[in-house]
């Protein structure tokens, strides 16, 4: 048996979990309207090939990767073109960004795939290309272009892959019940980036709150081709387990050293929806149009998973699991825990969108943060062994350096201190602000240290021309003299 | 005013300061009840005149700072303080001693500093040793445990004393007053003489003092009920305690003639009341778990340095205070290692 580490920390939450697994995985009904980000992961936005008013299939491409980090975007459904303008995109800020937008026609009419007969035949190069042009990013929220992450760097040896199945944050089971009901994809999803990764060995991570999904996964497992190479750990819920950082430590009771990244202790870490997108991707050609939200909350009445096409108006799904909602309450993409709380509900779902969730305990502001009365809960726990208060008096008194002396930028955002903190102090809020700010002060420093050097050397050359003109006219002056000199001589010979 | 929260999480936990105020109070009855059985019931007058003095001078120090008055009245925070102090003084203090010192613990020690959260000093034991040093004759003047007075105090030769300093039966409030343990033991190793005949002195029982030993016990029963519901953590209580024992036992193991056993000094004085409600107020102590442990240590020993070498019978309120003055440095020495740091 293997020997689990621990991550210091972490909180054991209430799951609200079974609010959304009575039912089956759904699949949305057809929105008229798809609206489509051009960036829907971590990278360099996508650039249209098609205009206005092109025709379009299901699963086409419609834009394609620029730069290295990068991935494609398809169409998720038949229709046309209407628009490829700035919309509202579903982001923290509430900025507006280029988006396609599709007005379909309901047939639902596929475009030729190609799939693979046998990936074992193809490199993993070839591999890595099928998976970017099937606009495969991270699907646990993160939103990582995925062919990235399978590339066994020239300096490092993939040791460990692990898939990504805890979803620790309470309220969503997009993950649960994927497993639960596609467990096989998911393992076909593992066989090809465990080619494409060449890892020596591979690991399920479920936390022990979903034992059916981990019934589903052993089962399938059990008469799959690839038993026996692939270990499923269940690991015990605590949050934030599902976090990359602090499963890598359960799993490997390794660290990631700071600043680095996983590979640099030989791991990589992928999510379980990820490696569906992928089995389907490769063995069935179909790019990435959809992906399972939880749909969820105190507000939801039919919560449940959906299967939603990419660009369906988030409005239609919470309308389809009969979601009544107050103005007073956030429409939350995310967890309860990191999620963010979204304008409107027009916002459509895109490839990052893992849960939706409307109605939360905590939806207003506290009406008066006490003081902080140094309590320490919030540095017990913490599961990256900060000292979130003495950040808090820092950030507070915008003492900024201080604050990154004491770790600022190793804060994950978890909110655990801020859910423990017995003074309701906003302590997210006012390491997200630090952190902005911190930013915000190094570029106007870049800025002003580039204006200085600028402004150094046009002084150097103002003062360089200077001289040179005080050379010339010397110079003039002499050869005027000389001049003179030799006409005077000249005239007294005569 | 945003409609709801801009930023996560949108879950919180279920303590919050009042909680942590009232679970301390909830611990602290078996003190009470111990200190009324043995020293009897001058204790509570003074818990209901520090309560009700500690409210009204929150109040006017809110109104003068422009603070909402109901977060900060209700948070416990002063009712706290004013039975801390109220136990820790000699159970038929004058009224106005209990009033000097919640006033300067509230005014000075807590608000001035400003206020909840805020105050690098202990305001209870601030206001303690300020009395201390300002009025040592009525500081002093203990009772002797209930059973060997053979005067019974009741209720109201209680209120008459606190109130009027005269007592029904026209004899001087010293007259019925006595020295505490600790405070015989200290004289009497003065006179050269050996713990082992000092205690055997009637105040004395098996443990420490008699009524004292018991007194220790039931606060600590508190203390541990904390540590159930870990309002506290183990860290300060444990360090303070084995501060404590580890010095006296050394001393004690060099010297057996001329210094008290590592019990007498675990069962004295307010040892567990400083050990489990004192040293571990986390306004004003150590934030880190190392840090927590150095803190917790440095008040057992200093405890017990002043209890021996010091001028004082007992060390606590000095030792907490000095800690007090270590905290920033002890925090910043400490800091744990972060996740990926080299180790």
């Amino acid at each position: 048996m293997r020997q689990l580490g621990s991550f210091p920390g972490g909180l054991v939450l209430d799951g609200q979990k079974s609010r959304s697994t009575q039912q089956p995985i759904r699949s949305a009904p057809l929105s008229k309207v798809l609206t489509l980000p051009l960036q829907q992961h971590i990278g360099a936005a996508a650039v249209p090939i098609v205009k206005v008013g092109d025709k379009v299939l299901k699963g086409q491409q419609i834009a394609k990767a620029e730069g290295h980090v990068s991935v494609c975007l398809h169409a998720p459904s038949s229709g046309h073109i209407t628009a490829i303008d700035e919309r509202p995109i579903p982001h923290p800020s509430g900025l507006s960004a280029l988006c396609i937008t599709i007005q379909t026609d309901g047939k639902e009419q596929w475009t030729e795939l190609t799939p693979i007969e046998d990936y074992k035949n193809s490199s993993d190069h070839e591999l890595r290309q099928l998976i970017r042009d099937a606009g495969i990013v991270g699907l646990g929220g993160a939103g990582f272009p995925s062919f990235i992450k399978l590339n066994p760097s020239v300096h490092h040896h993939v040791d460990t892959l692990i898939l990504n199945g805890v979803e620790c944050e309470p309220y969503i089971s997009c993950d649960d019940m994927l497993m639960r009901e596609r467990a096989q994809g998911i393992l076909d999803g593992i066989a090809i980036m465990r080619q494409a990764t060449k890892a020596n060995q591979c690991i399920i991570a479920i936390e022990d709150n979903k034992p059916i999904a981990i019934n589903a996964m052993q089962t399938a497992l059990s008469t799959h081709p690839e038993n026996g190479k692939i270990d499923i750990i269940v690991v015990p819920t605590r949050y934030p387990a599902g976090s990359e950082k602090q499963l890598i430590e359960v799993i490997t009771n390794k660290q990631v050293p700071n600043g680095g990244l996983p590979i640099d202790i030989g791991t990589v870490m992928h999510n379980v929806g990820t490696a569906y997108a992928i089995a389907r991707a490769i063995n069935y050609g179909e790019p990435l149009i959809s992906r399972i939200v939880t749909i969820t909350g105190n507000e939801v009445k039919n919560a449940g998973n959906l299967e939603v096409l990419f660009g369906t108006p988030i409005k239609d799904c919470l309308i389809f699991c009969e979601t009544q909602w107050q103005i007073t309450d956030p429409i939350i993409q995310g967890g309860p825990m990191m999620g963010y709380p979204l304008p409107n509900a027009d916002l459509p779902i895109t490839k990052t969108a893992n849960c939706i969730l409307v109605g939360v305990e905590q939806a207003a502001p506290a009406e008066q943060a006490m003081p902080c009365i140094r309590c320490g809960d919030c540095a017990t726990a913490c599961p990256v062994s900060l000292l979130p208060q003495q950040l808090y008096w820092h950030a507070k008194a915008k003492n900024l350096d201080k604050a990154v002396d004491y770790n600022l930028f190793d804060c994950i955002e978890c909110g655990c201190c801020n859910y423990v903190c017995p003074s309701e102090i906003p302590l997210v809020q006012y390491f997200k602000f630090a952190k902005t700010e911190t930013m915000n002060q190094q570029q106007e420093r870049q800025k002003s240290d580039a204006a200085r050097v600028r402004h150094d050397n046009r002084q150097t050359r103002q003062e360089m021309e200077k001289q040179e003109k005080a050379l010339r006219q010397q110079q003039r002056k002499a050869a005027l003299a000389a001049s003179q000199a030799a006409k005077q001589a000249e005239e007294d010979k005569t | 005013m945003a409609l709801f929260k801009l930023t996560p999480p949108y879950l919180s936990g279920t303590n919050r300061v009042t909680d942590h105020m009232v679970q301390l109070l909830l611990a602290l009855l078996p003190a009470i009840i111990a200190l009324t059985i043995f020293f009897g019931p001058g204790v509570l007058i003074n818990i209901v005149l520090a309560v009700v003095l500690a409210l009204v001078t929150e109040a006017v120090m809110l109104k003068c700072r422009h603070r909402p008055l109901k977060p900060f009245l209700t948070d416990g925070s002063a009712i706290v303080t004013a039975v801390l102090l109220a136990i820790a003084l000699p159970p038929l203090s004058p009224w106005w001693l209990t009033a000097v010192g919640i006033i300067f613990a509230i005014v000075f020690a807590k608000h001035l500093y400003g206020g909840l959260g805020y105050n690098p000093f202990n305001p209870a034991m601030v206001a303690y040793v300020l009395l201390l040093i300002s009025f040592p004759v009525e500081m002093t003047r203990w009772l002797p445990v209930a059973e060997l007075n053979n005067i019974d105090i009741t209720f109201t030769t209680a209120v008459q004393i606190i109130f009027t300093e005269q007592s029904p039966y026209q004899l001087a409030v010293d007259a019925i007053s006595g020295a505490t343990p600790l405070d015989v033991m200290k004289t009497q190793t003065g006179l050269q003489q050996t713990p082992d005949i000092i205690q055997q002195n009637s105040a004395f029982g098996l443990l420490a003092g008699q009524g004292w030993q018991w007194v220790n016990i039931w606060v600590a029963i508190g203390g541990l009920f904390l540590l159930y519901r870990k309002v506290i953590n183990w860290h300060i209580p444990t360090a303070m305690l084995a501060g404590l024992a580890t010095i006296s036992l050394v001393t004690w193991l060099i010297s057996p003639a001329t210094t008290a056993s590592p019990l007498f000094h675990l069962f004295s004085g307010g040892t567990m009341l400083g050990a489990f409600f004192i040293a571990t107020d986390p306004v004003t102590a150590a934030t880190t778990l190392k840090g927590r442990l150095i803190y917790g240590a440095g008040i057992g020993l200093l405890t017990y340095i002043i209890r021996v070498w010091g001028g004082y019978p007992d060390g606590i309120a000095f030792a907490v205070l000095l800690m007090n003055m270590l905290v920033p440095l002890i925090d910043d020495v400490t800091q744990p290692r972060v996740y990926g740091a080299k180790r």
